[in-house]
């Protein structure tokens, strides 16, 4: 394990009713990385990041974050950590504006409960002019300002992604889980993207695991991937050596018995 | 082929208010407190009870529109408030006006045991599970240990008293402008609470409660603090309507009431806080008036009201006014 991972996950199994959807996965995300990962669908991914939200709880292993076990962590408490994610079949709050959507996303940073918000003490709108004015910023930096007083439901599905991308940004995570954000994107989109997981990561100072199917993002914004095929670890290291692995190729291709 | 898609309740949560907004709030407020000088004593009970609905409606929107917890009992609730105001009125001789708080604090809490194993439950096994609770109570106020307190199935009654500080003023539009003061402290609070965060984290739970869970929401603990206050403002409301009815028993908090409070907050509007109003408005007059059109079958008659409304307006009355107000709005741009 290297001195300055982030994150290291050791050894983690998931198994849904007898289906093995991870087997002793393990690897490391060094602070400041991009790190993709990548596999043919049902290769385990999703379920990974399920694991680092603590959605799931893995049968056997350990995940430590910052050094700290992130295993024993209740799912509510993870933002707090600096956690923050996006979904893969994108999982926004429909009725609520752009805005009202990002400032979900700085809960974990809020400190207003039911007495104070109901009596809006000063404390209260102070900390609502904070949290304006860092939704303003996310706004302006995803370029969603034409719509940040419209309801989620009825933006593209490109917009929507930003949307995801600004709430999860709200949360000041020290390390990004991003669940295929090019999935359903246009060949303009994802080269945007591309500079966008960049430029956020290098503004933000903040590391990012990467789970996506688009090989050429992959490969030119990680600086290091790891491969999963049917639940194990097949590949991991940088894109080049990756993208030569021989069980990566076969598990995308196939193989001639 | 043109595809007419259903505008989105977009600001379900309310915002700041506008000038003219602001200024109907306020004329609203001074005819409100105008009325009971102007108006009979029969009708200004029938308004004392519009406010009181109003302040129930509320509670169960905060919970079944912000929230997404449908509840089919809150007439449990209300029970318990006016339970509450009738018993330490006669047992401990507490001032009627100090035991309102009380009523809520005690709501708050039966509340928020109630919502400890409803929590495991979503959707229609929720509304099962507070239905049940609405089919048991009248029962538990008959419950014989309890007679000593609750006045059995006699029930108890609730005594008038003077207006305080020697105003000019009879017990019942007292109580009217007592009631409405409070209304309009609870709608406030109300209001701040569901502008501000905690209006923002139980709105997204209602909307997707894994993402919600994912930025850091304590979902438990909101939906358990919803279900607290959302009982709490009913049961203030059932405080406010013993003193009103002067009398609690067992048959008056049936499942029947449970029910007009939900139908009360759908007709009304759900999430919206001015629905709560509305919604009052028409589980107070509108049985009274499918009376007046046929005795034979006035419930056939309220039943055709309550279909003709949610035909017309599928977000319920707020929803409704709010379409009408941003057409207006752009005829007015354009």
């Amino acid at each position: 394990m290297s001195s300055d991972s982030l994150l290291s996950i050791r050894d983690v199994s998931v198994r849904f009713a007898g289906i093995v959807a991870l087997d002793g996965v393990s690897f490391d995300v060094a602070r400041g990385d991009i790190c993709g990962l990548i596999g043919p669908n049902g290769a385990g991914k999703t379920t990974l990041f399920n694991c680092l939200s603590r959605l799931y709880t893995p049968a056997a292993g350990t995940i430590a974050f910052e050094g700290a076990p992130l295993l024993g962590v209740a799912a509510h408490k993870i933002a707090q950590l600096g956690i923050g994610r996006t979904f893969q079949n994108l999982a926004l709050f429909r009725t609520m504006t752009v805005r009202q959507n990002i400032l979900v996303g700085a809960h974990a940073h809020t400190k207003a409960n039911f007495v104070s918000d109901a009596l809006r003490l000063p404390s209260v709108r102070a900390e609502e002019a904070r949290l304006a004015g860092e939704a303003d910023e996310l706004i302006a930096l995803l370029d969603l300002g034409g719509v940040a007083d419209v309801a989620v439901d009825s933006l593209t599905f490109a917009t929507k992604k930003r949307v995801e991308l600004a709430r999860a940004l709200a949360g000041k995570p020290k390390l990004l889980l991003l669940d295929e954000p090019a999935g359903g994107l246009n060949h303009d989109e994802v080269e945007q993207l591309r500079t966008l997981i960049g430029a956020i990561r290098d503004r933000l100072k903040l590391t990012v695991l990467l789970v996506e199917h688009h090989m050429n993002l992959v490969m030119r914004v990680s600086d290091k991937v790891v491969a999963l095929d049917f639940g194990r670890k097949i590949a991991d290291g940088t894109p080049c050596v990756v993208q030569n692995d021989p069980d990566v190729i076969r598990a995308y291709l196939g193989t001639a018995a | 082929m043109t595809v007419r898609t259903e505008p989105v309740m977009a600001a379900a949560l309310p915002k700041a208010w506008s000038a003219w907004q602001a200024t109907g709030v306020v004329a609203l407020l001074v005819i409100a407190v105008i009325v009971p000088f102007a108006v009979s004593s029969f009708h200004l009970l029938q308004l004392t009870m519009v406010v009181i609905y109003a302040i129930a409606l509320l509670g169960l929107n905060i919970l079944t529109g912000y929230n997404g917890q449908i509840s089919l009992g809150h007439g449990a609730f209300y029970a318990v408030g006016a339970y509450t105001m009738a018993i330490l009125i006669e047992r401990a001789g507490m001032p009627y006006w100090s035991i309102v708080p009380v009523a809520g604090i005690v709501c708050f809490i039966v509340g928020f045991l109630f919502g400890l194993p409803a929590l495991r439950l979503e959707g229609h096994y929720l509304a099962l599970s507070t239905f049940a609770l609405a089919v048991a109570t009248p029962q538990l106020l008959k419950f014989h240990a309890l007679e000593k307190w609750t006045g059995g199935v006699q029930g108890t009654f609730v005594p008038g008293f003077a207006a305080p500080l020697g105003l000019p003023l009879a017990w019942d539009q007292w109580l009217y402008l007592f009631s409405l003061g409070i209304a309009a402290a609870l709608f406030f609070f109300a209001w701040n609470l569901l502008r501000g965060s905690t209006g923002i984290a139980i709105t997204a739970i209602r909307d997707h409660p894994i993402a919600a869970k994912t930025m850091g929401i304590n979902i438990s603990l909101y939906k358990l603090l919803t279900f607290g206050v959302s009982a709490m403002y009913t049961g203030i409301a059932g405080a406010l309507g013993a003193l009103v009815a002067q009398f609690v028993s067992p048959d008056s908090f049936t499942i029947f009431l449970s029910l007009s409070l939900l139908v009360g907050a759908v007709i009304g509007g759900v999430a919206s806080i001015f629905g709560a109003i509305f919604g009052a408005l028409f589980i107070q007059f509108v049985p009274n008036f499918a009376d007046q059109i046929s005795k034979a079958v006035t419930w056939a008659v309220y039943g055709l009201f309550m279909i003709t409304f949610m035909y017309l307006m599928p977000n319920g009355i707020a929803g409704f006014l709010k379409v009408i107000g941003e057409r207006l709005r752009r005829r007015r741009n354009s």
